[in-house]
């Protein structure tokens, strides 16, 4: 044993809009003012975030969890020797070995809660760079052949195969490439990639140097939403770190091979997490959408070859290049491989970060992990894939949780959100924000999005007050159509899913006899 | 965020974003930059960053407009924002609103700001299962309540 107890208290962004600046305060106050020798460690969250603040102790048997610890707990947990592990009503045990825990299988979050954000010598400790130095001793074609063969698909929603994206990038000539990092997370319900980036930034920096050796880019952008100020501060300090350490700079761990990256911040807009309006808005215009073709992988950001990935993408490359292809193929069912970090969101008992192979059924997610929903009250309906993915109802709660399956029956995997609702919620005022949404949030370019939306809101209110409903909901249909076929981007042409599936699963909260939602386009 | 700004004249503006000038693509950062400083984007910065950033005032415009974060206005004392989107919506962030709006005085359509206070609708903070979530100036708060939003606003000047 040490002659100093080593404390650990998250300082992720959720944890500390529950108190864990003051808790952290509170310990150091306590252990001063009791002569005690007490080392606390700001870590990310473990992703627990019902038990936020989370406090652990190192003891011989493993980290002890106290949590959900308010500052007026610590005396008492003083008082109980928490420090050498005693007991106390909050005491959770050895944190890994709650099921919660024990039942996942981190692969990307690995790291993410355990070490200290900021320590490259506690990243190294936990297998970090290692990667990273294999990947330098590899030429760029294997590396993308790992990537490829591991079947890593775009977790931003997309899926699309990320080796086959590096792999343009690599086999077009630039005088410059670029890799950016979409870390846009707008999504309602989402939030691992904030929390990646701010409990394990090097992972993500780590990947991102390693796409760059791969493709020949030398320069890479994060572009970070706004509303993500934790994150980004850590983002920041991280690179700085990082580029102390020479793992990003001009002479990567003395190769002589290049990277450098930089921190975007994004100003608001929810479209710009789509990847063609995100490289408008790193160019400095507004985050219009551009269409397709040119693909970004030939003409991206400034017209140069761009390798665009999503934090998740990116940060699960490192686990890939360590632990090998045909690891990560282990995890997953069918054309989905490797894990998904689900986030559990909303109105949920047990709500955070849950990291699992592609393929568990969403009953699983919502009512082993989620433990129902927090008001107590029987859930009606659970949103998967953020503000555009379908409002499933609990018949369709066997899904399996992977690309295909969701597909299938009508709704999205997206980027593993999955918020919970209650038997309190109307659907159709969830379907009329849908649209308002899209109203809001559109872009413009597309007419269809721009001017449907609106249409879609006034066409929504005249079936709640019960004008013509019929009529009205045939042109609704008909509205979704439009906008699904004739939008550019996912914002106009996936609205679409959660008015549709609200009004085909939930027809009574608009008004509907069950029978008219049923006979059309009804979801599982 | 500082409680007060200093006043954004043409010389100091144009000293701030100096840096910019030629820079490829540097409208937005030399907007984002006038407003951390300043607290919001006056109409003279547009000026400043299209000859800085050497495009038309049109096209600086342009970008100031699409962007929510940007503001045309000084913030009022204490900026409240709440957020409004599913997961929040999930967990009572419509009754929080219209409970914080009203003992702010502030009505849910038409008056919102006074000068101590003003309340923003945002979607998403990133906080979805410890909703409703709100930011209160600089601070995230989780589980939010309306005596948690009176804690962390700064008090009257």
């Amino acid at each position: 044993m040490s002659d100093f107890t080593v404390v650990y208290v998250p300082r992720d962004a959720a944890a500390i809009s529950v108190g864990a600046d003051e808790v952290a305060d509170r310990i150091k106050n306590e252990a001063e003012a009791r002569g005690l020798s007490v080392k606390i460690i700001r870590n990310g969250s473990r992703g627990a975030l019902w038990l936020e603040p989370l406090v652990e102790v190192e003891s011989s048997l493993g980290r002890i969890g106290y949590g959900p610890v308010s500052p007026e707990d610590v005396p008492s947990l003083f008082d109980s020797k928490f420090h050498a592990g005693g007991d106390h009503a909050l005491s959770r045990g050895v944190v890994e070995e709650l099921p919660w825990f024990a039942k996942q299988s981190r692969l990307t979050f690995a790291r993410v809660g355990i070490v200290d954000p900021l320590s490259m010598s506690d990243y190294e400790a936990h297998g970090g760079l290692s990667a990273l130095r294999k990947a330098l001793n590899m030429t760029p074609e294997a590396i993308i052949d790992e990537v490829t063969s591991s079947g890593l698909r775009g977790r931003g929603g997309a899926g699309f195969p990320s080796g086959i994206k590096w792999r343009t990038v690599l086999h077009t000539t630039a005088d410059q490439k670029y890799i950016c990092c979409n870390a846009d997370e707008g999504d309602s319900g989402t939030f691992a990639d904030r929390m990646l980036m701010e409990g394990d930034p090097f992972t993500l920096i780590e990947g991102m140097a390693i796409a760059g050796l791969s493709t020949g880019a030398t320069r890479g952008l994060i572009y970070i939403r706004s509303e993500y100020p934790h994150a980004i501060e850590m983002m920041r300090e991280a690179i700085l770190l990082a580029t102390e350490f020479k793992v990003l700079g001009s002479n990567i761990l003395g190769s002589g091979r290049a990277f450098e990256l930089e921190v975007r911040v994004g100003a608001g807009s929810y479209v710009c997490g789509e990847e063609t309006a995100m490289l408008e808005s790193l160019e400095g215009k507004r985050g219009v959408v551009r269409p397709k073709p040119p693909l970004p992988a030939i003409e991206g950001l400034f017209g140069r070859p761009t390798v665009i990935n999503n934090v998740m993408t990116l940060g699960s490359v490192p686990w890939i290049i360590q632990n090998g292809a045909a690891a990560y193929q282990n995890f997953g069912v069918g054309r989905s491989r490797g894990t998904q970090v689900f986030q559990l969101a909303g109105n949920v008992a047990r709500g955070g970060i849950v990291e699992l192979a592609l393929g568990i059924s969403l009953d699983e997610l919502i009512n082993d992990f989620g433990k129902g929903t927090r008001t107590g009250r029987p859930v009606k309906t659970a949103q998967v894939g953020g503000p555009l993915g379908s409002y499933l109802p609990t018949s369709a709660f066997k899904v399996s949780m992977d690309y295909e399956s969701l597909l299938e029956i009508g709704g999205m995997l997206g980027h593993g959100g999955v918020v919970i609702f209650d038997d309190t919620v109307n659907m159709a005022k969830q379907a009329r924000f849908a649209m308002e949404f899209c109203a809001e949030e559109s872009c413009g370019k597309c007419t269809p999005c721009r001017i449907g939306s609106i249409r879609g809101v006034e066409t929504i209110d005249k079936i709640m007050i019960g004008e013509n409903r019929l009529v009205n909901r045939e042109l609704l249909l008909d509205l979704c159509e439009v906008m699904t076929d004739g939008s550019l981007c996912a914002m106009g042409g996936l609205t679409p899913l959660p008015v549709k599936s609200a009004l085909s699963n939930f027809p009574a909260d608009f008004g509907f006899e069950p029978s008219v939602g049923g006979s059309h386009d009804a979801i599982a | 965020m500082p409680t007060t700004w200093p006043a954004p004249l043409a010389d100091d503006i144009r000293s701030s974003i100096a840096h910019f000038s030629n820079a490829e693509g540097s409208v937005l950062l030399a907007l984002q930059l006038v407003q951390d400083r300043f607290g919001y984007v006056p109409d003279i910065a547009l000026d400043e960053v299209a000859q800085t950033c050497n495009v038309s005032r049109a096209e600086v415009y342009g970008v100031f407009t699409y962007y929510s974060d940007l503001r045309p206005i000084p913030p009022a004392r204490n900026v409240l924002k709440i957020c409004i989107a599913e997961a929040c919506q999930a967990s009572g962030s419509t009754a929080l609103t219209d409970a914080i709006k009203s003992e702010l005085g502030l009505d849910i359509q038409e008056k919102t700001r006074t000068d101590n206070a003003e309340v923003l609708p945002v979607y998403c903070l990133g906080n979805c299962a410890l909703g409703p979530a709100a930011l209160v100036n600089d601070q995230l708060i989780g589980r939010t309540t309306v005596s948690k939003i009176r804690t962390a606003m700064n008090g009257e000047a």
